[in-house]
């Protein structure tokens, strides 16, 4: 293998990280909002609202990524009223069209993931912070909240590693990050293997990282049961 | 060309139906080989990883880590830019000049297989190991040779504790091969690209495209579901 190709490849592909980072990070907390908002429509009572999250939340789960991307990017221009918004500068960028697509990506699946982690708050526990006397407002950020937090976390932190992941689709309409950046790079030297080597490094290390960070969080917030372990 | 999306999507000479249903068969074929050759090497990655021998248990494990941690789109430029390289090498020293690729659904059904296999490793792992001990030691006490226990005691159990976590990665599979349009494979996101750009309606061919993915995953995902109530029979009292 040739290490000073190596080397300097993976220098070239590094300058795409804080772009593909920015992406997952803007995408990322964009959608856990819109997730939010999906969630407290499913349990809103409202039968139209839910209906409404549901569908959103199909259609994002069961459509490709970049089918996705392809429709904001190609497809909203086509709209006259969207041309002649006052966002239009904004949505006729690819990096916000890409922003765009990522974050209702997630926000469908991260919906999913809030559902399931509400869902595992056991119930004895509600049970136990309403005869305390507990309602509304105070039982969720007491009991509810803090719980389906420390049942999330982990499945999130995946979501969050297959963000990073995701990113690389956003190289298809010109964004020059990592993947953007490698294909570039094989396009022009043809030396495949070195420059995947190097990509392929560099997302696992993202990855690993990620993975870590969330590790952290995850031992801080469960401090309480470690005692339990042993 | 501008028209009702009705024409548009037509059978006739004018309207884009037909391409789009030979692209949606195109994404199908290739969503089914995927899957097929990825159940191949999930089978032998969960085989690597469950291995007595720490060698291959790392093999398994650097082959999952790397395909599930690594963007699918850089393994299918691997495939596409690496396999032509590698055999246009190939006929070269054979004696064949020139330049020689495989074609774009060959390199897209490999790529694909390979990623999906790496998950399935684990599906596949994950329902071995929830196989009672008691009863592979019990088959092995009557005498059962090891491939005999394969096909009448693991592969039955393992293949239907393993059927939820597959009709999820089938799921991912089919929405993958979008992945392959930036290959040059004429599936469905490629197609309605093309008519996207022929006929300037973007919303209504990446509509459709969206739709159809919708359907064939609503589709497919009930037949898993029909299968998996199937096999769960003997189970269920």
């Amino acid at each position: 293998m040739d290490w000073p190709f190596l080397l300097d490849t993976t220098l070239q592909l590094l300058s795409g990280v804080p772009l593909a980072l920015q992406l997952a990070a803007l995408s990322l907390t964009a959608g856990l909002v819109l997730a939010v908002m999906a969630q407290a429509a499913m349990v809103s009572g409202v039968a139209p609202l839910r209906w409404i999250a549901v569908a959103y939340i199909d259609l994002f789960r069961g459509t490709p990524l970049l089918v996705q991307i392809f429709f904001i990017y190609y497809g909203l221009g086509q709209i006259p009223a969207v041309r002649e918004s006052a966002l239009w500068p904004i949505l006729r960028e690819p990096y916000w069209c890409a922003v765009l697509a990522l974050a209702l990506n997630t926000s469908a699946y991260s919906a999913e993931i809030i559902r399931g982690a509400l869902a595992a708050v056991p119930l004895g526990e509600v049970e136990a912070a309403r005869a305390c006397g507990m309602s509304g407002l105070l039982l969720r950020r007491r009991i509810v909240w803090p719980i389906a937090l420390r049942h999330g976390l982990p499945i999130y932190g995946s979501e969050a590693i297959l963000m990073v992941k995701a990113t690389s689709l956003t190289s298809i309409i010109t964004l020059t990050e990592i993947t953007g950046i490698a294909h570039k790079l094989i396009a022009s030297t043809y030396r495949v293997v070195e420059i995947f080597v190097a990509a392929g490094a560099i997302y696992l290390a993202m990855a690993f990282l990620l993975t870590l960070v969330i590790g952290l969080a995850e031992r801080r917030l469960n401090a309480h049961l470690t005692h339990r372990r042993n | 060309m501008t028209g009702l999306p009705f024409e548009l999507l037509s059978f006739g000479p004018e309207g884009w139906g037909q391409p789009l249903l030979r692209a949606t068969g195109i994404t199908l074929a290739a969503a089914v080989c995927g899957f097929t050759l990825g159940s191949g090497f999930g089978v032998c990655g969960a085989a690597l990883k469950l291995s007595r021998h720490a060698a291959l248990r790392l093999a398994g494990q650097i082959y999952t880590t790397v395909f599930r941690g690594v963007p699918e789109i850089l393994v299918v430029y691997l495939f596409y830019f690496g396999g032509s390289i590698a055999l246009t090498h190939l006929m070269n020293l054979g004696g064949f000049p020139g330049f020689f690729s495989l074609p774009s659904f060959v390199i897209g059904v490999l790529a694909i297989g390979i990623v999906s296999g790496a998950y399935q490793t684990e599906a596949f792992r994950a329902g071995f190991m929830r196989l009672e001990r008691g009863q592979l030691e019990a088959a092995a006490a009557c005498g059962m040779p090891p491939f005999l226990r394969l096909r009448r005691i693991v592969a039955p159990q393992a293949l239907r504790f393993a059927l939820p976590a597959l009709g999820n990665i089938w799921q991912s599979v089919l929405k993958e091969t979008s992945l392959l349009s930036v290959i040059g494979l004429t599936e469905l996101l490629r197609q309605a690209g093309i008519a996207a750009g022929s006929t300037r309606q973007p919303l209504l061919f990446y509509g459709v495209a969206a739709l159809m993915f919708l359907v064939i995953g609503k589709v497919t995902g009930l037949a898993f579901a029909r299968v998996e109530h199937r096999l769960a029979r003997p189970w269920s009292r």
